[in-house]
């Protein structure tokens, strides 16, 4: 099983299950008596037949194929990958949480609607917001959501002119494209040279068509926005809104709020902040937090306390409406939920504190070795810029294919675009100095094939369970599905 | 970097072959090694009249995107099939492979472009 | 010391030494005075997991559920069978700990899983590609409507009454911000109104959203349905179970253009609501228009077969505003409990959910209209979900039921205030005569 290559498909045989079910006990009909056969599909679905042990070794096989913060370190910038508790995985499969109907009676479900209430209540006192939603499946979720909060706030007010929304030219690709789908015009403006907003620039752009800016702080770099005050008055003088995109939260839980800074609207993500796990791409949770005076544009449902009971209040003629069926990815909400609870408020500001000094500690090690284009204090993350001496034009895509041979999650790479050969690192928090120490004396080794041994950075990995895969032959041929043809080349 | 004569040239990097009062449009040697593996050559509709300056394509390699702007207003006559299987031909012979033939409707885009010579030097600049 | 976190005092003096600061304060001096917090989060003490545990499952005692409840609820989320391997194969803590597979040499777990999740929603909906999967039901239902729209180059959508009211309400916030019209067509007895939809679809309007099996759990006969829309070049969206799709004509043997559905009865547990998954499909010529994630067979340096997210240009992170979507993330883990669900129950086993849950359906019909009290709402062909009416209001009958801890159907006054006293009773394979029985004796005395 060592070289496990197969698709499910090839080990099907016909005849062989899986499941059981028991004998249908009501009386039997024959469907054709009461479905017309014009309805009723022709042919079974080319679903696979194997037996129970078949699908465990398969998927088992295929989970032996992947990287996981419980394998080792994910350095990944902007992503937060940071431990995720057990405890918190079984707290949201108590059956009290994870089988009950989302559409059953309020009396029915009021541990799940307190659940709720109390983390809106929690993650308006980390971020200095007065009313969260949990209603957004993820980050750029809900980005929309704070968006068309914004466009329904000013059209409220009869200000329809406002069709524009600034952008930094470091903002995530989600942003702009959040932005358009919210059917606003994206303003985007250069960054400063340190990656900062450049405060003449944002200026000149501001006008009586801006909706509103967003803006991550600590920005895509991992440096605190100082000028985030100015920015805050500069964009209300013109009259439009400041949104925070929340990816970067990890870095100041506790030590300073968006709230606090003048943000109007924000997002936070659960998986990434609040530890709840990527899951391979999802599900996350993207909860949109707002000041009072838009709390009435937020998605119907919210949930209020009536007396000592909780309510889903769908009187709210001026929401924005609905953004997600039912009340968003309650099973993510739960864990977060508890990780607060574990964590407490002095321990989520002790995250943050650690989370910045590892990732100072990492830069101060590895600048000696990598570019550092802005040499100052990071926050949670940094940015490098490849190789400081790179006689080989080693790519910063080979010093990552690298480090999967070492056995390491590469950082994020070509991220932010502003960056050339940019490297990302977030080391978060639940990282020991042993790992970062580690993790660093790779680093260095790297660097140090690269001008000794060049060729093997070029060709890497060698050491895992697929090389470098041709990816524009995946997007010349498009397979996207098994077609039954393949045979073993093994 | 290659380039080749008789070819005007923009600057997003597309390249025209003017005959009569036909137009070849593809996109330069300089473009297609910047965009690297091209995975897709969107094409337009035979018929489309555009504006110099439209988008006429889209192209896509394995990282990237890039809009692609007709130098020259016209309408389009003929679109270059075999890029649909064989988007690689950009990259093998990017002045070969042209990837939109256009009536020329008004000439004024023409004197905007460069010749082999000036766009050698716009590309020194560039990098 | 807090269990999440590993740093000793020596080893944080250690590293303030190594980056030549005081205290760690000294990592936020640029943090300006004025805009620190200046006072503690106004928030709990830690908890240890004991106390957590035990503040947790007060919470969850205070929920009942489907363990406590005989469930008939569905209108979107279903009490189907979930085979205990599943649970344990998502749970391997190396999918769900892991990120989205951007490095693909030590992802092929979750690249894989996913093709063969694409694979499997492709022949259960009969369409030619489909993605990594989207949110939920009703946001990916949202995304085909934006892919049609988008193709069409015009800015109105018709989505029929009988179509899931969240998702015909997530639609029209969607819509209103992207300044697109959302029309809605009539129904008539519990169908979509093929003579009023006509005139709405020859006026213009270039795209169709219907619901098979519709909300009501009737099967809609969609044939006339797609000739009048494709005569009139417009796109065909539909609504999709995916349940049904075991013993049903898919969507694309009946020439649908996308088809977009929740996925959640795919071996993902009710959990209030979410995480679930949306699914997308549609035909090879709308391909490049898809939004999401979607994974290539490709090979490796060494010419092994091996597994890459592709088609990414059309995605925000490369073509930012421009993108097809905003959308990022897909619902990893839930479509891989799905891939692992339609793996388990294989050809032969979603049949036969399919086919029990449709007999034990219309047992119950039958058995909830014998006396007279309740009559059928519609007189359709249906699938697993059906609605019946009486002189009792319906919310007093669910309240009835629950005091015998039956989860009674979903009370249709509520979105559809024509309907009166109409209830929606639901029957997946889960539930038994004797369960059936009870629900009809209950229901014949309230």
């Amino acid at each position: 099983m060592k070289n496990y290559n197969s698709l499910i498909f090839e080990l099907s045989k016909e005849g062989r299950k899986a499941y059981s079910l028991p004998p249908c006990d009501v009386p039997d009909i024959s469907l054709d008596s009461v479905i017309p056969p014009s309805l009723m599909r022709d042919s079974e679905p080319e679903l696979p037949e194997v037996s129970e042990v078949d699908v465990v070794r398969h998927f088992t096989n295929l989970s032996n194929k992947n990287y996981g913060v419980d394998t080792g370190f994910y350095p990944l910038g902007s992503c937060t990958m940071k431990y995720n508790p057990k405890i918190n995985e079984d707290m949201a499969n108590l059956s009290g949480f994870s089988n009950i109907h989302p559409l059953q009676p309020e009396a029915t479900v009021q541990g799940a609607l307190k659940l709720m209430y109390e983390l809106d209540g929690m993650l308006s006192e980390i971020s200095g917001m007065d009313r969260v939603s949990l209603q957004p499946a993820a980050g750029a979720h809900g980005e929309l959501t704070g968006l068309m909060i914004i466009k329904a706030y000013h059209e409220s007010r009869g200000d329809k002119k406002r069709k524009k929304i600034i952008v930094p030219d470091s903002a995530h690709g989600t942003n702009p494209a959040s932005a358009a789908v919210a059917g606003f015009e994206i303003v985007e403006i250069e960054s400063d040279k340190n990656g900062a907003v450049d405060l003449d620039r944002l200026k000149a752009v501001l006008s009586d068509e801006i909706a509103g800016l967003m803006l991550t702080n600590p920005s895509t770099l991992g440096l605190f926005e100082k000028n985030i005050k100015q920015i805050a008055d500069l964009v209300h003088e013109a009259g439009g809104l400041l949104y925070y995109d929340g990816a970067n939260a990890n870095a100041i839980m506790g030590i300073a709020r968006p709230g606090d800074m003048g943000f109007d609207v924000i997002h936070l993500n659960l998986h990434k902040t609040f530890s709840t796990p990527h899951g391979g791409g999802g599900p996350g949770s993207g909860p949109v937090g707002v000041k009072s005076e838009l709390a009435r544009f937020l998605p119907v449902p919210v949930i209020e306390k009536k007396g000592d009971s909780y309510i889903l209040d769908y009187d709210r003629p001026d929401s924005i409406g609905k953004v997600k069926s039912f009340y968003g990815n309650f099973g993510v909400a739960v864990k977060a939920y508890a990780y607060i609870l574990s964590m407490g408020g002095e321990g989520l500001t002790d995250v943050s504190r650690k989370a910045v000094l590892n990732a100072n500690y990492m830069m101060s090690k590895l600048k000696k070795y990598y570019e550092l284009p802005i040499d100052q204090v990071c926050k949670h993350e940094f940015v490098l810029s490849g190789l400081l001496e790179n006689d080989n034009h080693i790519a910063t895509l080979d010093v990552a294919k690298r480090l999967l041979d070492y056995g390491y999650h590469p950082p994020t790479i070509y991220f932010p675009l502003i960056v050339n050969n940019a490297i990302m690192i977030e080391p978060t928090e639940t990282e020991s100095l042993e790992t970062l120490d580690s993790f660093i004396d790779v680093m260095i080794k790297i660097a140090e094939e690269a001008k000794e041994a060049p060729d093997i950075l070029k060709t890497a990995p060698h050491g895992t369970v697929v090389r470098r895969i041709d990816e524009a032959k995946a997007a010349r041929s498009l397979i996207l599905k098994w077609d039954g043809t393949y045979l073993h080349k093994e | 970097m290659e380039t080749k004569s008789g070819l005007l040239y923009s600057k997003d990097h597309e390249w025209v072959r003017v005959e009569g009062e036909k137009a070849y449009v593809g996109i330069t040697d300089y473009a297609q090694h910047a965009l690297g593996e091209i995975v897709y050559v969107e094409l337009p509709a035979v018929g489309n009249e555009l504006n110099a300056g439209d988008v006429f394509s889209v192209i896509e390699s394995v990282k990237a995107a890039s809009d692609s702007y007709l130098p020259v207003a016209g309408k389009v006559l003929e679109v270059n099939e075999a890029l649909s299987d064989s988007p690689q031909l950009v990259n093998e012979d990017p002045y070969g492979s042209w990837i939109v033939v256009v009536e020329i409707t008004d000439k004024a885009g023409l004197d905007e472009l460069m010749n082999e010579q000036e766009y050698r030097e716009f590309c020194d600049k560039e990098a | 010391m807090h269990r999440y976190l590993p740093h000793t005092e020596d080893d944080e003096r250690l590293m303030l030494e190594s980056i030549g600061a005081k205290s760690t304060d000294d990592l936020f001096t640029d943090i300006p005075r004025e805009l620190r917090l200046g006072r503690k989060l106004n928030l709990n003490n830690s908890l240890s997991e004991i106390e957590l545990s035990d503040h947790m499952k007060g919470l969850s005692n205070k929920n009942k559920s489907s363990d406590n409840l005989i469930c008939f609820l569905g209108a979107g989320a279903y009490d189907h069978f979930i085979p205990s391997v599943v649970k344990h194969l998502a749970m391997r803590s190396e999918f769900y700990t892991a990120y989205t597979p951007y490095q693909p040499e030590i992802s092929q777990g979750t690249l894989q899983a996913i093709f063969e999740y694409q694979t499997m929603i492709c022949s259960l909906t009969g369409m030619d590609v489909t993605n990594a999967s989207m949110y939920d039901g009703a946001t990916a239902c949202v995304e085909a409507a934006m892919m049609a729209v988008e193709n069409a180059r015009r800015s109105s959508i018709i989505v029929s009454r009988t179509v899931h009211p969240e998702v015909r309400k997530v639609l029209k916030s969607y819509m209103r911000f992207r300044d697109v019209e959302v029309i809605e067509a009539d129904m008539a007895d519990g169908i979509t109104d093929v003579e009023k939809l006509k005139p709405l679809v020859e006026a213009g309007t270039a795209r169709v959203i219907v619901q098979n099996p519709n909300f009501f759990g009737i099967i809609e006969d969609l044939t006339e349905i797609e000739k009048m829309v494709h005569a009139n070049k417009a796109l065909l969206i539909d609504y999709a179970d995916p349940i049904s799709l075991g013993i049903l004509k898919s969507p694309g043997e009946s020439g649908v253009d996308i088809v977009a559905g929740e996925g959640q009865s795919l071996g993902n547990s009710l959990s209030f609501g979410g995480p679930y998954l949306g699914f997308l499909a549609t035909t090879s010529k709308l391909m490049r228009k898809m939004p999401g994630r979607i994974v290539g067979q490709s090979e490796d340096a060494d010419d092994k077969r091996a597994f890459v997210l592709t088609l990414q240009a059309r995605e925000q992170h490369i073509r930012r505003y421009k993108a097809t979507s905003n959308i990022c993330s897909n619902q990893g883990l839930n479509a891989l409990a799905a891939a692992i669900y339609m793996t388990t129950m294989g050809k032969k086993g979603l049949k036969e959910v399919a086919e029990q849950s449709a007999k034990k359906a219309h047992y119950a019909m039958k058995q909830l209209t014998s006396s007279g009290k309740f009559k059928p709402l519609f007189n359709k062909p249906f699938f697993k979900e059906f609605a019946v009416m009486g002189e009792t209001p319906a919310g007093k009958i669910n309240d009835e039921l629950l005091k015998h801890n039956i989860l009674g159907g979903f009370e249709l006054n509520n979105e559809y205030p024509e309907l009166k006293n109409g209830l929606l009773i639901c029957v997946t394979e889960k539930r038994t005569k004797a369960q059936i029985d009870k629900l009809a004796q209950e229901m014949e005395v309230v």
